[in-house]
């Protein structure tokens, strides 16, 4: 085990996949340059053929990942940030998610599409963008958003391995920080399991990449109150862990779910409706949403800030929550 | 004329003749309400298909697209699994998930048949990809409308594909139309080979109706590929006897004379006055079309007998594991 940051997380899980599988590639924009950091000494260990510069053209690259994956490579397409993602719409949706379904199975598409959430850092909103949940609206893409780095590695190997497509979402929030993460080649987390970041009797938090650390922070901030919370991190949004969900709402009785995406048809609120549906009868209050405001991401970091979940707005659900149970005694 | 050119010209008769009677059949069922959805016939365009796919190895990749029926006959699949799919049937080649659009056989080298425009041609650019990572000489080919020179995919498609130099083949089906419009009102240049210029690509113009032609242009095409050259451009200039799709309602352009026109070269008519000319026999060629006919009647016999899907089939291959079923169809 060693202490390493998410985006290290990011190039180990690469590099122990590219040295483990010869069909394993990675193309993307300024892969070679490595702006972010995550294909450091790639060229020099795999050669330019499988690291490969590309064009400025998501869509092609999207495409021409999806093609390669169906005649045996398992390529990582890197779009950088997810806002790169809109233009490959055509190639997401309709060649990447669909072709195993339309051709009925003949079509295999080991496929991992990288990219990043790029928000709150005064990059305007067309490079803001948090877009899972639109996918998450699309049947056939595995989805996967990571809130720390031993996540991140055991969760990018097992995409690398899926013979699915599969879309990881790396939240740039959580770039710096760090984590013990294994160094064992095998180490792998299975796409769709959640976990509970911590334990906690009073409100389930379900807590979407980002808003991890956030949740995290409230709960130490809200214990010093009495009030305890239990973080959960689905982690995968598909398949996503409801199992994990439901059992912490059955405990707790309370929920909250804490998304940074917008809050209309967000995985937050997919989550509440999941909970709603299948808990509501040990529900004691309504589920609460922590999302970012549906407008859009300014420029100005004054009034960006303020529109993602934040430790104050995730405290005072969960003391609305909590109060609710006990109007009277208030 | 050699014993092996014989057969190989008399294998692109039997295949253009397939495709005809098979669209044929097809569109006289669809009439009938047999095959549900939209229908989007190839007669017309045999030559095309048939000349491009004789030119490739039978391990070679294809994608096609919405008008889905000729490449994967062409590529030399079986009748009855593709007439299965278009009855909707448990046997059809995408087990009756894909339909008239997306009749494509992977076992004969095919990648999809897609129906958004111009969506194939970075999947085409992406199995040459592999090809050459791999560096096991397979040659990707794509086949694309006139229509699909507009799109933004196509563009990207080219320029991967130019920038790599990959081992792929585009070859744009040129028949005219874009669904209704005439490339005239939606193309700049003038030839769709033009476009092939700004990715300083190598492009064939050929008689599209010639199925020697296309696959002698092809076969060019296909060995510079092979050999590290790069992709090629070919345009095969023909036609489509039917509306965009059959069976519509009301016809969506009339086109007049056109139609008329376009079937004094028809592309099965042409070959077999050549192949009469080359001393073929009558016999041979009626025993051809005789067998080709027969062909479709018993895939339509198949495709008739086969089950239909059961509703629990609608959630299989979303993912290679399973996905839930909801309750509510669960025992339906």
């Amino acid at each position: 085990m060693a202490k390493v940051t998410y985006l290290e997380a990011i190039r180990q899980a690469q590099m122990e996949e590219m040295q483990r599988d010869d069909r394993v590639f990675i193309m993307g924009e300024d892969i070679v340059c490595n702006v972010f950091g995550t294909t450091t000494g790639f060229v020099e260990a795999f050669g330019l053929e499988r690291v490969r510069d590309t064009p400025i053209s998501e869509n092609g690259i999207v495409g021409a990942g999806a093609g390669a994956a169906m005649v045996g490579m398992r390529p990582i397409v890197d779009v950088t940030l997810s806002s790169f993602l809109y233009p490959a719409m055509d190639q997401i949706v309709s060649i990447v998610a669909k072709s195993r379904y339309i051709y009925g199975g003949q079509a295999k598409l080991p496929l991992v599409i990288r990219s990043c959430l790029f928000y709150g850092n005064a990059n305007a909103a067309q490079h803001s963008d948090r877009p899972y949940s639109m996918f998450m609206n699309m049947p056939g893409l595995k989805i996967v958003a990571p809130a720390t780095a031993y996540d991140m590695k055991g969760l990018m190997k097992a995409a690398i391995r899926d013979d699915n497509p599969v879309m990881m979402f790396e939240d740039g929030t959580c770039w710096s920080s760090k984590d013990e993460v294994p160094d064992d080649p095998d180490f792998i987390i299975p796409l769709g399991r959640g976990d509970i970041k911590r334990e906690g009797t009073d409100v389930t938090v379900v807590a979407v990449a980002g808003g991890v650390p956030v949740a995290l922070k409230a709960a130490k901030q809200l214990a010093k109150e009495g009030i305890s919370l239990e973080v959960i991190d689905p982690r995968c949004l598909m398949p996503l862990d409801r199992e994990l969900i439901l059992r912490s709402v059955r405990k707790t009785g309370r929920a909250i779910t804490v998304d940074p995406a917008h809050q209309t048809c967000s995985a937050g609120s997919e989550i509440a409706a999941t909970i709603a549906e299948h808990a509501f009868d040990a529900l004691r209050g309504p589920v609460l949403r922590v999302c970012t405001a549906d407008t859009h991401i300014p420029f100005s970091p004054t009034i960006e800030k303020a529109l993602f979940p934040t430790v104050d707005r995730i405290a005072a659900a969960a003391r609305r929550l909590v109060g609710i149970e006990q109007p009277a005694a208030a | 004329m050699t014993d092996q050119t014989n057969d190989r010209s008399l294998e692109k008769y039997r295949r253009m003749l397939r495709i005809r009677h098979f669209e044929d059949k097809a569109e006289a069922i669809h009439a009938q309400g047999e095959i549900p959805g939209a229908l989007h016939t190839y007669a017309g365009q045999e030559a095309s298909g048939v000349g491009a796919c004789m030119a490739l190895g039978e391990s070679d990749y294809m994608v096609g697209t919405h008008r889905s029926h000729g490449h994967p006959i062409a590529k030399g699949a079986k009748l009855r699994p593709l007439m299965a799919e278009l009855l909707g049937k448990a046997t059809g080649i995408c087990k009756g998930k894909g339909g008239s659009m997306h009749l494509s056989d992977f076992s004969v080298g095919s990648l999809g048949e897609t129906s958004i425009v111009g969506s194939g041609v970075p999947v085409a650019t992406g199995a040459a990809l592999g090809s050459k990572l791999k560096g096991d000489g397979r040659v990707a080919l794509c086949f694309f409308g006139d229509g699909a020179t507009g799109e933004g995919a196509f563009h990207e498609g080219l320029n991967l594909a130019a920038v790599w130099k990959l081992p792929a083949v585009f070859v744009c089906e040129n028949n005219g139309y874009a669904v209704s419009t005439p490339a005239r009102t939606h193309v700049p240049v003038k030839t769709l080979a033009d476009r092939a210029k700004g990715y300083d690509m190598p492009a064939i113009i050929v008689d599209g109706q010639d199925v020697d032609a296309v696959e002698a242009a092809i076969a060019q095409a296909v060995e510079r590929a092979r050999t590290g050259g790069g992709p090629t451009f070919v345009e095969t200039k023909t036609y489509r006897y039917a509306d965009h799709a059959v069976n519509m309602g009301r016809i969506l352009l009339d086109r007049g004379e056109e139609v008329g026109e376009w079937r004094k070269r028809d592309p099965i008519t042409l070959y077999r006055a050549r192949l009469l000319e080359q001393g073929v026999s009558a016999e041979t060629l009626d025993a051809i079309e005789r067998e080709a006919a027969d062909e479709v009647e018993d895939a339509l016999r198949f495709a008739r007998e086969s089950p239909l899907p059961e509703q629990a089939e609608a959630f299989d291959d979303v993912f290679t594991a399973a996905v839930p079923i909801p309750d509510y169809l669960a025992d339906a």
